[in-house]
């Protein structure tokens, strides 16, 4: 089961920046590395991490602001930090998918002021 | 190949401004100022591009010259771009020299970013070079290419 | 599959930040038998982008095993159909808790670590199945548990009563002992070396402050007893088995040793 978490403000005003981060707890396993046995440990990655923002009252999860395509170099317990422009209220949704059937997804709401 | 004798004589060129103008001052290397590319990173690069015009500069690649533990390496990307509809980073990719795969991760932007700046944490097997490619949306590709020290725990388990 | 969205601060308010920082870099209390390096946290030795890893709630990747153990401390489990919090309460409850262990268990009077507390009240209370040692579940709770109490003083019962005065004792001496095909003690390097350098990592003088701590070299939150095997394996020693008596001595020492210092659970290090 896996655990993500995600910090970004509550409200923010129209036009401005904010940050968002995100942290979700997986082994990112390369396949480069052995058990205690010798046995090597198979890869098994998050493949694919996308932010989409729906504006209120809109159905869907919405439109892609960013996404990332991770491979083994990518640390375990995957950190990605990127920004966005507010200007209308609405919720993201947080994607991130992998092998062995690895899905997660988080959501969020952002109250944007005028 | 040709692009290197471009970067070299653009150079050139400056410090004969530079000389012509009289004032030869001593240019500083900034700490991060593009090292050569290596032939491995500038091949990948070329791939990503496919054809199109890349030029050093407008993306930043930060990372510690010296890492600690090569598990766990912050880097940030960011590119000088207003990130508007009319002006914006379309997607940045991050290739490695020496790791056993070469890709690190792909970067998708969209206007909706608002800024053209990401954080995370990368794998590191060894010291290498790491480059950090962006596209604009006018189609243009620009690089920073990076060399990175990683020293290795003293106590592990194995 | 909750998880914690948390506003933009992060869970430290700025000025408790610069107070434990402050108290983690202020020159330290010399320990009779230590040279100078004797009371410094290993935070102080990590690059600045580690510690930063640590100080960071929304960025320390520990927190997703915090975030983990407040699920199951609500969690009902075992035959006796009870939670962590039925006789608990809110997990807040456990602050002042963690700086005290190891210490004697009320039920069998024998000297535990946190972990072994927490299994105890598993079989005793919920009537549960032990958490395997060093699993995510364990470690998990551990760590929860142990972040109510970040910022305290780790303070092991004083006096001590007779079970914990005897551990801590025998703890010292296995601190002393050369082991290994290397034949080095603990105290050859974190007591004498300290400070100096082995390869290129600064020796720490070893406080066991940030426990349970997620390793980079891990790329996991891990127990003190992880990293006490870590290190007899690096000097060729047989390792204990997990939870065995030598480790839980050498946990009692190792905290009496660190007495007086602020608990940073999860701490960060390289």
């Amino acid at each position: 089961m896996a655990r993500a978490l995600v910090t970004l403000p509550k409200v923010a005003k129209a036009g401005e920046v904010i940050e968002i981060r995100t942290l979700i707890q997986h082994a990112m396993e390369t396949g480069y590395r052995r058990d205690s046995d010798g046995a090597m440990l198979p890869r098994s990655l998050i493949r694919r991490f996308t932010c989409h923002f729906a504006a209120s009252g809109k159905a869907g999860p919405g439109d892609l602001v960013f996404a990332t395509t991770l491979h083994a170099a990518m640390a375990a317990n995957p950190s990605l930090q990127f920004h966005f422009r507010a200007s209308s209220t609405g919720s993201f949704t947080f994607a991130w998918d992998g092998d062995d059937g690895f899905a997660h997804r988080e959501q969020a709401q952002l109250l944007v002021n005028a | 190949m040709a692009r290197e004798l471009e970067v070299v004589s653009a150079q050139r060129r400056r410090l004969l401004r530079m000389s012509a103008a009289g004032t030869l001052a001593i240019v500083l290397r900034p700490l991060h100022a593009n090292e050569p590319p290596t032939p491995l990173l500038a091949d990948l690069v070329k791939g990503f591009a496919a054809g199109a015009v890349t030029r050093e500069g407008r993306v930043k690649l930060d990372i510690a010259p010296l890492v600690e533990n090569g598990n766990s390496v912050p880097i940030v990307i960011s590119v000088d771009s207003p990130q508007t509809d009319a002006s914006h980073v379309t997607a940045i990719t991050v290739f490695n020299e020496k790791n056993p795969q070469h890709d690190v991760a792909q970067f998708t932007l969209t206007p909706l970013a608002g800024r053209a700046r990401i954080a995370t944490r990368i794998r590191l097997a060894t010291s290498q070079q790491l480059v950090a490619v962006a596209r604009l949306n006018d189609g243009s590709c620009w690089t920073h290419y990076v060399n990175v020290v990683v020293t290795v725990a003293s106590c592990t388990e194995e | 599959m909750a998880s914690r969205i948390a506003s933009r601060r992060s869970c430290w308010s700025m000025r408790e930040a610069l107070l434990l920082t402050a108290a983690l870099l202020v020159a330290p209390v010399a320990h009779a038998q230590a040279g100078a390096e004797a009371r410094r946290s290993g935070f102080t030795y990590a690059t600045p982008s580690t510690q930063a890893l640590q100080q960071d709630d929304s960025q320390n990747p520990a927190m997703l095993w915090v975030a983990d153990g407040r699920v199951a401390w609500n969690k009902v489990d075992g035959e006796a159909r009870k939670a962590c919090a039925d006789c608990h309460g809110k997990i807040e409850s456990m602050r002042g808790v963690a700086p005290r262990y190891p210490a004697v268990a009320a039920a069998s009077q024998r000297v535990v670590n946190l972990g072994q507390q927490i299994n105890q009240c598993r079989s005793t209370r919920q009537r549960a199945p032990a958490l395997a040692a060093e699993s995510d579940a364990l470690l998990a709770l551990a760590t929860a548990i142990a972040f109510e109490s970040r910022g305290m003083a780790i303070a092991p019962s004083q006096p001590a009563p007779a079970a914990l005065k005897q551990a801590q004792a025998r703890g010292k001496a296995l601190f002393h002992e050369r082991i290994g095909h290397v034949a080095l003690s603990c105290h050859d390097c974190h007591d004498t070396l300290a400070g100096k350098r082995l390869g290129a990592a600064v020796i720490p003088p070893g406080h066991a402050t940030g426990y349970p701590i997620y390793r980079l070299e891990w790329q996991k939150v891990g127990s003190l007893q992880r990293r006490l095997r870590n290190c007899m394996t690096a000097v060729r020693a047989e390792t204990p088995a997990w939870g065995a008596q030598e480790l839980v001595d050498l946990e009692a020492w190792l905290m009496l040793r660190a007495a007086g210092m602020p608990l940073e659970t999860p701490g960060v290090r390289p």
